[in-house]
């Protein structure tokens, strides 16, 4: 395919460095080499991308686009696996994952900001509609983060009441895996009536944003989705305190408030955090559908996108999100693992 | 219990007269919809749509099982056991891709259709199903994996009839979650021109209809919930038969 | 001085503890043995009041439990459980220090306190301060729970069961350990076991119960030879009774001018271990040395009068 889109001697490298790359990769056993043999084919992959696309360009009109087609794609998400692969099997500490995570983001914000992609439909997508992206996003990590604080601020005192009190437990859960079971769709959709009709009704609901359409029914949405994660992992996480661990606490005369804080919650706190792992993960793909009842975020393009049949508008929507929900679910698991650091077995 | 004694059957009636015969509700309705608009969907059926709806998670769901559980015993023997980290991280991976992504980023490759939704169900079905099987089969109880073997059983008979059986209640943990999923994610399909009942809600939503918005969220929230509550009975009904 | 007072707990219909008094002395262990369901945790946890009773009251040194707010009072009395019951994610040093922080002592004098009961349990300070539960052996982590239960010098130690998850070698030494420090730091234990072979070896006391009711209570050599009811008599179990009481009778009680032959045992080694040194080499008397002086020799036939002495 690339050879009829730029000169020989300018594609063989990168196709080379790819061949190479999965020669490394590919057979089993040595992780080092494997993770080498991605670098490279990855390297070798953008190598091609930065040779196409302007060799394709050249000499057509202004409105011309071009976009990487699905053999790209596959072997780009082969060399991705094998990277994912290779760091697993190196079983790296929080530290280096941390490290490594960084020098990922470092490396895409070069490539992505030294303008040698810029010839991608996706990147002039990009470039046609900055402002709006950087608005989207901004709204799109508000509707994320703001509703992950929102359900903690909620969720953690209402586990730790279940967590106290049994027939409390025995109401609140139910409900709120009911709460998870609605579609999204759904539930956003529900939303609109809902907050419209407390924005119309209750004096002052409107002042503060609070209407049918818009960023107040995604955020409601996106906070009852929440709840589950939040209390139920508080739950949880207070109760795996072991029984005898508790009962010497409580003989040595520790207040309820001492032992939550001394005992139940360092000691549950990693399972909390996984509970809020998993939100701010779902919430940054559930914000999403908010671009469908006007509440922004990467979701306007997303939706844009299919509706004109814009591949690269889809695009310029969804990858970010999906960058988002990645950087997001390794940087709290790394926050879970630290907070779980203190004895090797913890019985 | 006893509230869902009444509860269930009665939410079973209210999906079944909302799905075949909507114009029971259309007093209902009517105040929420727009003055002199349609109160109940026209374009196409309520029956119809539900039946593409289900449809679509079935197929997606019994494909993503089959799937998803012979991989899982794949890599649980020793002739898989190579493959396992990575399908771990395929999975943790995976889990973190939002089910709106997947959906959207399968339209460049699939076109628009029920296509791309399948693909997207599948695919997002398939990670808590594999997970779920994968955690059933490495935790079975030792003393009962020693006896079968201990009393002749050969690989093949051990897998029929020991680790499958009593993996099943966890591997049904995760096909609930998956057809939970699905069956959102497939209401989203219609933003691909899916046939399904996120038709009627995005209906409501392009034309300010709540009507519309209301009689698709509560059909398709009653589905999710009447078939979550009904595969958590089966699941406490095998794991009481094994014991649990 | 602890006065047990009539103390009582029902759960709905049944008696768990039913109207059980007692008394004990100040720098005495004394041992709470029954069957499971007997009612000797729920006694226990009476006396810290992590179980309230129905009715009667505890008095420590005159003064009501009742007068205090449970958290207060439990931090003047220790506690120690079986599987010891250690926090996890606290290092040695901190949950030995739990309760002395509960109660706002200085920090050095937390540390100082800390490597003193170390010490204590002939565990290296410097070397097990900073390891956290989990790197502990059984042994050390049960030593550092009664470590922890003894830390701000409490007027009572409570222990329920405290050797319960020790294997038999580890469990005999932790006696030991036991009685050499309440000796030393002259406390008041109450200790609950089903084991009476630990009540007797442990207890200067012990307080048999029985259906939430208390049986006996007495010496264990009363135990051993007046068992008050046919069931104290099955705890003891009637072969073993001899054998029991030889057991907690010292050698310096029957020692008599004279030599004998062979190895030679300590005044402190009791009439059991001169019996079983007799049997296996065929001697009738074994000769008694302290620090190598010799001071007689015990008997067959002493030993013998001894044990019939009981009646």
């Amino acid at each position: 395919m690339a050879w009829n889109l730029a000169s020989p001697l300018a594609v063989l490298p990168g196709l080379a460095a790819v061949l190479l790359g999965l020669g490394l990769g590919l057979p089993a056993g040595f992780a080092r080499l494997r993770l080498v043999g991605a670098v490279v084919g990855l390297a070798g992959l953008l190598w091609l991308l930065m040779q196409g696309a302007p060799a394709l360009l050249d000499g057509a009109g202004e409105y011309a686009r071009v976009s990487p087609a699905v053999g790209f794609w596959c072997l780009l998400v082969v060399l991705m696996l094998l990277m994912a692969d290779a760091l697993a099997t190196m079983a790296l500490g929080p530290m280096q994952r941390g490290a490594v995570l960084l020098t990922v983001i470092g490396a895409l914000a070069i490539m992505l900001g030294s303008g040698v992609l810029a010839d991608l439909s996706v990147m002039q997508e990009y470039a046609a509609r900055r402002d709006a992206f950087v608005s989207e996003l901004v709204r799109h990590l508000g509707l994320a983060f703001g509703s992950l604080a929102a359900a903690a601020v909620i969720g953690f005192p209402l586990g730790v009441l279940c967590h106290r009190r049994e027939q409390l437990r025995g109401a609140i859960l139910p409900v709120l895996s009911f709460l998870q079971t609605i579609p999204s769709l759904a539930m956003f959709g529900l939303m609109i009536p809902l907050l419209g009709w407390v924005g119309d009704t209750v004096p002052g609901a409107q002042a503060i944003g609070i209407a049918g359409i818009g960023f107040a029914p995604a955020f409601l949405a996106l906070v009852l989705y929440s709840l589950l994660p939040v209390v139920g992992n508080t739950v949880a996480g207070l109760g795996a305190t072991p029984p005898a661990a508790l009962e010497a606490a409580r003989g040595m005369g520790m207040t309820p408030a001492q032992r939550l804080l001394r005992v139940e919650l360092p000691l549950g706190l990693p399972i909390i955090l996984t509970g809020l792992r998993i939100v701010l993960v779902q919430n940054i793909g559930l914000a999403v559908i908010a671009g469908l009842i006007g509440g922004g975020g990467f979701g306007t393009f997303v939706f844009q996108g299919l509706n004109q049949t814009a591949t690269d508008l889809i695009l310029l929507g969804a990858l970010p999100t999906v960058a988002l929900a990645l950087t997001a679910g390794i940087v709290m698991d790394i926050l879970v693992e630290l907070t779980r650091r203190t004895p090797k077995d913890t019985r | 219990m006893k509230i869902g004694m009444i509860l269930r059957p009665a939410l079973i009636a209210l999906l079944l007269a909302l799905v075949v015969r909507p114009d029971w509700f259309v007093p209902v309705f009517a105040p929420l919809a727009p003055e002199g608009g349609p109160v109940i969907y026209q374009r196409a059926s309520l029956l119809s749509l539900s039946l593409s709806h289900l449809g679509l998670v079935l197929m997606a769901s019994l494909a993503a099982t089959f799937v998803a559980v012979t991989l899982a015993i794949f890599v649980t023997r020793p002739a898989g056991a190579a493959f396992r980290p990575l399908s771990r991280t395929i999975t943790n991976i995976g889990q973190t891709f939002p089910p709106v992504a997947v959906l959207a980023l399968a339209v460049p490759a699939l076109g628009f259709g029920a296509g791309p939704t399948l693909v997207a169900l599948f695919l997002y079905g398939l990670l808590p199903i594999f997970e779920n099987a994968i955690t059933a089969l490495s935790t079975l109880p030792p003393a009962t994996m020693e006896a079968a073997r201990g009393i002749g059983l050969s690989r093949w008979q051990r897998l029929v009839r020991v680790e499958l059986p009593l993996a099943l209640p966890v591997t049904l943990t995760g096909i609930r979650l998956s057809v939970v999923i699905a069956l959102g994610t497939a209401t989203i399909g219609s933003t691909v021109a899916a046939r399904t009942l996120g038709e009627v809600i995005i209906a409501g939503l392009l034309t300010n209809n709540t009507a519309f918005v209301l009689q698709g969220g509560l059909i398709v929230g009653l589905f999710a919930v009447l078939i979550y509550d009904a595969m958590v009975l089966l699941e406490r009904h095998l794991a009481r038969r094994m014991g649990g | 001085m602890i006065e047990i007072d009539k103390i009582t707990k029902t759960y709905g219909a049944t008696q768990a503890v039913d109207s059980v008094s007692m008394t004990v002395e100040t720098g005495t262990i004394t041992v709470i043995v029954g069957t499971s369901g007997s009612g000797k945790t729920t006694l226990l946890r009476m006396i810290n009041r992590l179980e309230e009773p129905t009715s009667g009251e505890v008095r420590i040194n005159g003064e009501s439990t009742l007068s205090l707010k449970p958290h207060i009072l439990r931090r003047r009395i220790g506690y120690a459980i079986q599987g010891h019951g250690l926090f996890p994610h606290h290092t040695v040093a901190r949950n030995i220090g739990a309760v002395p922080e509960l109660l706002n002592w200085s920090r050095d004098k937390i540390a100082a306190r800390v490597d003193e009961l170390l010490d204590l349990f002939s565990m290296e300070p410097a070397q097990f301060r900073d390891r956290y539960p989990g790197e502990l052996s059984g042994g050390q982590q049960q030593r550092v729970g009664v470590a922890r239960a003894l830390a701000s010098r409490p007027d009572l130690l409570l222990m329920d069961e405290p050797f319960g998850a020790l294997d038999p070698i580890i469990r005999t030494r932790a006696q030991e350990d036991l009685r050499r420090i309440q000796k030393r730091l002259g406390s008041t234990i109450m200790l609950v076991t089903h084991d009476m072979e630990e009540a007797i070896r442990l207890g200067d006391r012990v307080a048999v119960m029985d259906g939430g009711k208390l049986v006996q209570y007495a010496t264990p050599p009363e135990i051993i030879t007046h068992p008050a009811t046919e069931f104290v008599a099955n705890m003891v179990g009637d072969v073993e009774r001899p054998l029991r009481l030889l057991s907690l009778i010292p050698l310096s009680e029957v020692v008599e001018e004279g030599s004998a032959e062979g190895e030679a045992l300590p005044p402190e080694a009791s009439l059991r271990d001169a019996l079983s040194a007799c049997l296996w080499t065929g001697r009738l008397a074994v000769p008694v040395v302290q620090d190598g002086r010799h001071m007689g020799r015990v008997t067959l036939d002493a030993i013998r009068a001894r044990a019939e002495l009981h009646t």
